[in-house]
């Protein structure tokens, strides 16, 4: 019973929670554009940049050798998102430039990794998630960067919505729409290095969309389904860590079978009761 | 910027659009195109299908560039903040996303964008978020065409009418002194269109100026003051609309129309166009 108390606990249901209620907000917004695998791509080059950040540590001698793992798994996720942004706005085709991050960053990870004197199993934490090894350190920048993600993602909703839904009427309107567009990129890249903690880069686009699409079996509304998914991610999120507390399961893994669980069982209904009606 | 002499003495134009050549992708698609609207003028702009009547007006709202000619809205030279009163109602919507909205959300988006001041940071900040009454205006604007009763409907499951008027009602909620319609009537039936026309009496009434591209002037008749005919991405006439009610009758317009006699030429209307 006092497993709560447990500061470990307390870290990973914290971080969980934060997790589960970001990523659906940036989840929503890749779904509305038709670009629910951008975070499989971005995921991709963070690895890299997880990679990169290791060979910096060997090479300054850091004390801990990845210490700067996670900056440079920022950094490089943000230029991944800005550059697959621009190609996009620029008229490329967005799954062929999101084919070439996904390759270019698994197989840069490796060689990186590499050659920072490292095994490909440092990176199977990051590949997996690994999320039992949270320090504070992690929670409080976990906090930082979740709430950015919630106050720009819940306040310019209307205007995120705006852009996505018509952006010819959002020119017309003034809308800053190319600013507001990065905006979304660069958001669903923090999101992702977020993310990544709790489930892995295999996993991280998972916990971003699976909660979207459960939500929009239900509702016929932009926020409603926004919100909704909020809450379903948190719920999955702390579900599956508490479960991992008492059983030896992988948590992203098992906080991801059981969204798809949750998404047939929600689908099944709904097909059935308006079939029934 | 000084201004030829003839420009000054007419009433300043909501917009005025001069020679404005526009290429996509490599082609030349308007090649110097014109065209104004007055306070409380109805312009219809008309023409077969692919001659750049759709080009010419997202030009003109900002959705794609102009290699030149030079474009001026509410008399001043077209930037973000112009379009503050400006309302745009697009041919058909140029991204619908993945996640369903309603109506009602639809129609609030039409409230972001540039307010009063947006040069400044502090006001185009303000245009990132609905104001404060939003949710009574967009319901307002439903109302007035018509289709309170869908605002909560997801708009990807109305019929093709009905997502028609909730566009209309997207731009109707701006309170546009400029009305930017992109064919409003094509899918629309009879009775919606003469309650639209209504509609655009009111706005003719308000001072508002509108542009509407349109094949049929239909139920519009009475209210279009001036017809602009482009074809091939020039204009081929700029006068009084026809008497007759298609573009067909139209000077400059090459199409065979056997069941019509084209009205009296006015010899006075000339073609215009480079
Ligand atoms: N994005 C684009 N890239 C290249 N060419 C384009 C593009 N959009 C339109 N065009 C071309 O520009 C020409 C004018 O198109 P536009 O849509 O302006 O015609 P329209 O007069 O509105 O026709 P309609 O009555 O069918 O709506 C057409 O020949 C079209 O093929
Ligand atoms: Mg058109």
């Amino acid at each position: 019973m006092n497993l709560l108390a447990e500061p470990l606990i307390q870290r990973m249901l914290l971080v969980g929670l934060l997790v589960g209620l970001a990523a659906p907000v940036m989840g929503t917004y890749l779904v509305q554009r038709k670009m629910a695998l951008l975070g499989d791509g971005i995921g991709h080059v963070a690895l890299a940049g997880v990679a990169a950040g290791w060979l910096a540590g060997s090479l300054f001698d850091l004390a801990q050798q990845d210490a700067l793992a996670i900056p440079g798994a920022v950094l490089f996720a943000i230029i991944g998102a800005v550059v697959i942004e621009r190609m996009r706005s620029r008229g490329a085709a967005a799954d062929v430039v999101m084919a070439i991050l996904f390759y270019g960053g698994i197989a840069g990870g490796v060689l990186l990794i590499g050659l920072a004197g490292g095994s490909n199993a440092n990176l199977l934490g990051y590949l997996f998630g690994s999320i039992s090894t949270v320090t504070w350190g992690d929670v409080w920048m976990s906090v930082g960067l979740a709430a950015v993600i919630l106050l720009v993602g819940l306040g310019l909703r209307t205007a995120l919505f705006a852009v996505t839904h018509d952006q010819e009427f959002a020119r017309s309107t003034g809308l800053p729409v190319e600013a507001l567009n990065m905006v979304v990129a660069v958001l669903a890249a923090v999101t992702i290095t977020v993310a990544m903690r709790v489930v892995g880069v295999l996993l991280v686009s998972a916990l971003m969309i699976v909660p979207v699409a459960i939500a929009q079996l239900i509702t016929r509304s932009f926020a409603r389904t926004m919100h909704l998914a909020m809450g379903i991610g948190a719920a999955l999120t702390l579900t599956g860590i508490w479960i991992t507390v008492f059983y030896d399961v992988q948590p992203g893994a098992l906080i991801v079978t059981l969204g798809v669980l949750v998404y047939v069982a929600v689908a099944s209904i709904t097909s059935l009761t308006r079939r029934g009606t | 910027m000084s201004e030829p002499a003839e420009i000054r003495d007419v009433p300043p134009s909501l917009v005025e659009a001069r020679d404005v050549r526009v290429s996509l992708q490599g082609t030349e698609i308007l090649h110097g195109v014109s065209l104004t609207a007055q306070p409380g003028e109805v312009v219809a702009l008309m023409g077969g299908n692919g001659s750049g009547k759709s080009t010419f007006v997202r030009s003109i709202v900002g959705a794609v560039p102009h290699q030149s000619g030079t474009i001026r809205l509410f008399a001043r030279p077209a930037t973000a903040s112009s379009r503050a009163h400006l309302g745009y109602v697009p041919q058909r919507i140029s991204a619908a996303g993945g996640v369903s909205a309603t109506s009602l959300e639809v129609v609030t988006s039409g409230l972001l964008g540039s307010r009063d001041g947006a040069d400044r940071v502090g006001a185009r900040l303000r245009g990132l978020v609905p104001p404060r009454d939003a949710h009574a205006r967009a319901r307002a604007a439903l109302r007035s065409v018509g289709i309170e009763d869908l605002a909560k409907r997801d708009v990807s499951r109305l019929s093709g009418g009905q997502q028609q008027r909730v566009l209309i009602a997207r731009a109707l909620v701006r309170k546009p002194r400029l009305l930017i319609l992109d064919e409003p009537m094509a899918g629309v039936d009879l009775e919606s269109q003469v309650a639209f026309s209504h509609t655009v009496g009111h706005l003719k009434h308000d001072r508002v100026g509108v542009v509407i591209v349109l094949h049929e002037l239909g139920a519009m008749a009475h209210h279009i003051d001036r017809a602009v005919v482009l074809e091939r991405g020039c204009v081929t006439y700029d006068g009084p609309p026809p008497k007759d009610l298609g573009v067909h009758a139209l000077p400059g317009h090459d199409h065979e129309h056997p069941h019509t006699d084209p009205p009296t030429r006015d010899g006075g209307l000339g073609l215009e166009g480079p």
